[in-house]
């Protein structure tokens, strides 16, 4: 079975997970990146390469930070960017999804970013639309966020530079979190020796010690001697329910606070994708302290995804 | 019609029958094996040199669509699908649209289904009423319209309290209930084997538990109720050996498995495959190791088809968005055949499997050629492969993980009653 997202030469034509990437495509595009970090601190932000492309933004799940993201990412390349909102309604009316992505491609979309509720939805439009037609994966249910992955993996190149040395933690609701999926991929693709996850077992998926993980349900025993803290969003509505009892307990056990970071190195940074749930998984001390890379996350992100952009517009 | 299928190899598993025999068909029945009775005078002869005369299929569950669901499919379609799969005898499952929980459906799919003279159809009459698991449907009335057994199909029955009075009041007739074990609140949203594919691809899981749950759940209700249930579709390992040790002690259960789970596991979703998107979910290569092992001691008493046809936009949806289901009829022979060769086994007894086996089940007279038996005939070619191509099924249900697949065994003509329903020129495609 061909990677759905490699061409017969092995180049990308979608990018729709990091699971199965070889390892030089994910450093060209943290590569590209970083070409591109300058770009954005420039007087005049933008570059000519997908001059007359059009880029659709099609967000099936709301989401305005991460499509904003996309959307700078896409005009400091000069693309033409549509950003489409297709809540439940078209579906209620009975088109469906790749309906949907007909009409758009018939609108001469180059590119699609793709958000969707549903695991798979971005395998199935890449599969539908071709390879003349380029789709990002901007996260599908609780399956992937490619580039997030990427931006993480950015991130921590940026702060340690060597991942064959790292120790990474990530902690909190593993079970829902295509972040946690995707980051796991690339730091195992980039020869991270040890990966943690660390929760309680109501969320942390069957058989999870498979994606090559070590499992923690102590966060100190979790977190101690790290080099990278990975905090994940806890969604409001998995409080009070068979998975975890209440805010107060899961912030008391896994919430990042001054003292539980005090047992990883003196140097760990703390990550986070956004947007925070302040004194859930994480402390304000922390969120805005010294090892808090959180801001930076987001700057890298455009950069990040212009280069994905890029690299698929190009080929 | 006399008919004189000549220089065969009749596979006959209920009667022990492996060998080169010539079969004489006279009135719709098996009137002669190896010799002709005296004065017969054939009006056809069948030339089966190199074939495999063995009796008519029967799937313990296939999906007709009728009534309600006639887009999805047809009984012309999913009745000349099943005699090009060799199947003569069919249970069709009570989740249609109404469902089949009233005597009128249950007589006007009979009345519609025997116009056709293709396959024999037997109705599986829903336990409760509409299926929704409150209100017992009037089974004894339902059996005398011609439902062989009861049963909830894959709709949950939540309350237990409802299934022991069911089996009680089901035993008080003595009739058969049809149940696959699935706890529906540990299966509730889940899409896939709660595994480490699942977990890769994001999938919400249905933990194998659900159906051991449920299943240890029946058995104790069947130990104080002594009814006679079938278990259907069983998925997991784990389930084999509960059965096992049931029937050991003498509980009147039986079950099956569905043909495409001897074949594939979780692995097999790929990339999301819709198609693999079946009920219950392919679980994991140990569970389906168990299944073909479970059925080639007996355990596993049947294999079925558990034919669902589902149109293509049902599958062209996110894997957990899509209609489960797979089409199975035109391929339940060449997947047993497959599972035989595959576990060395003699073609006499994986056949039973598929025709005196679950024949037993349905309590007909059905699955087996022996002298005055209804001439139900299944003549195939086991040396022939075909590739699979959804455009040369006869089922309006397209879908099947086996697309490309080369698999063995082509039928060349179906009979039903002594009457030749199917036939199929050498060459031809599935």
């Amino acid at each position: 079975m061909r990677n759905p997202q490699l061409d017969a030469r092995g180049e990308l034509t979608h990018l729709l997970t990091l699971e199965g990437l070889p390892r030089e495509i994910i450093v060209r595009i943290l590569d590209t990146a970083e070409s591109f970090v300058g770009v954005t601190e420039r007087e005049v932000k933008k570059v000519p390469l997908l001059r007359g492309m059009s880029v659709f933004n099609v967000f099936f799940e709301n989401s305005t930070r991460t499509r904003t993201t996309f959307e700078i990412a896409a005009k400091r390349l000069s693309a033409d960017v549509v950003n489409l909102n297709i809540d439940t309604s078209s579906t209620k009316k009975g088109e469906t999804l790749l309906d949907t992505v007909d009409n758009l491609s018939a609108m001469h979309a180059d590119m699609f970013v793709v958000r969707h509720s549903t695991s798979g939805a971005a395998h199935l439009i890449a599969a539908h639309v071709g390879p003349e037609r380029h789709v990002i994966n901007a996260g599908d249910g609780r399956h992937a966020h490619p580039t997030q992955g990427l931006l993480d993996a950015y991130t921590i190149r940026h702060y340690k530079r060597d991942f064959t040395a790292l120790s990474v933690a990530i902690v909190g609701d593993i079970l829902h979190s295509r972040v946690a999926r995707s980051l796991i991929h690339a730091l195992g693709i980039l020869g991270t020796p040890d990966i943690r996850v660390i929760g309680p077992r109501t969320l942390l998926p069957t058989g999870v010690e498979s994606l090559g993980v070590r499992v923690f349900n102590d966060m100190r025993q979790g977190l101690a001697g790290t080099d990278v803290v990975v905090m994940l969003r806890l969604q409001n509505e998995r409080m009070g329910g068979p998975l975890l009892p209440s805010a107060q307990e899961f912030f008391k056990y896994y919430g990042l606070t001054p003292e539980k970071l005090a047992v990883a190195k003196p140097d760990a940074i703390v990550m986070h994708p956004g947007p925070m749930n302040r004194g859930i998984e994480i402390d304000s001390a922390v969120a805005d302290g010294p090892h808090s890379v959180i801001l930076p996350q987001v700057t890298f992100g455009i950069a990040v995804r212009m280069a994905v952009m890029s690299i698929l517009g190009g080929s | 019609m006399k008919l004189h299928i000549r220089n065969g190899r009749l596979v006959d598993p209920r009667n022990e029958v492996d060998r080169p025999f010539d079969l004489f068909i006279a009135e719709g029945r098996v009137a002669g094996i190896g010799g002709a009775p005296r004065g017969f005078a054939a009006d056809r002869v069948i030339d089966a040199t190199g074939l495999v005369i063995a009796p008519g299929l029967v799937d313990l569950a296939a999906r007709l669509r009728e009534p309600g669901l006639e887009y999805k499919a047809t009984l012309e379609s999913e009745m000349l699908a099943a005699v090009a799969g060799g199947v003569t005898s069919l249970a069709c499952p009570p989740d249609t649209d109404p469902p089949l929980d009233e005597p009128g459906l249950v007589e006007m799919l009979k009345r519609r289904a025997s116009s056709l003279n293709l396959a024999r159809v037997y109705p599986v009459g829903a336990l409760t009423a509409k299926l929704q698991g409150e209100r017992l449907t009037e089974m004894a009335e339902l059996r005398d319209h011609g439902c062989i057994a009861f049963s909830q199909a894959d709709v949950p029955l939540h309350d237990t309290q409802i299934l022991w009075r069911a089996l009680q009041y089901a035993q008080t007739f003595g009739l058969a209930v049809w149940l696959r074990p699935q706890d529906p609140h540990l299966a509730k949203s889940g899409v896939a084997h709660d595994g480490e594919v699942a977990t890769r691809l994001g999938l919400p899981g249905i933990p194998p538990f659900a159906e051991t749950i449920a299943l240890a759940t029946i058995l104790a209700l069947v130990r104080v109720t002594g009814t006679r249930v079938h278990l259907c579709r069983l998925s997991v390992g784990e389930s084999v050996d509960l059965v096992r040790a049931a029937k050991r002690d003498g509980l009147p259960v039986t079950c099956d498995v569905a043909a495409h789970h001897l074949h594939l596991c979780d692995i097999d979703l790929g990339y999301f495959d819709s198609r693999c998107h079946v009920v219950p979910p392919f679980r994991s290569q140990r569970d389906r190791d168990a299944l073909r092992a479970g059925l080639a001691d007996g355990t596993i008493d049947a294999v079925c088809s558990d034919h669902t046809p589902v149109d293509e936009d049902a599958k062209q949806l996110p894997f957990g968005e899509s209609e489960p289901g797979t089409t199975g009829l035109e391929l339940l022979l060449p997947l047993v055949l497959k599972w035989s060769h595959e576990s060395r086994l003699p073609l006499v007894k994986a056949l039973g499997r598929a025709t005196s086996d679950p024949a037993r089940i349905l309590g007909v007279e059905a699955g087996h050629l022996g002298l005055g038996a209804p001439a139900d005939v299944c003549v195939f070619d086991p040396e022939s492969y075909l590739q699979v191509q959804p455009a040369a099924l006869r089922s309006q249900g397209k879908n099947t993980p086996f697309v490309g697949y080369e698999l063995p065994g082509v039928v060349r003509y179906t009979l039903v009653a002594g009457e030749v329903v199917f036939e199929r020129e050498p060459g031809e495609s599935r």
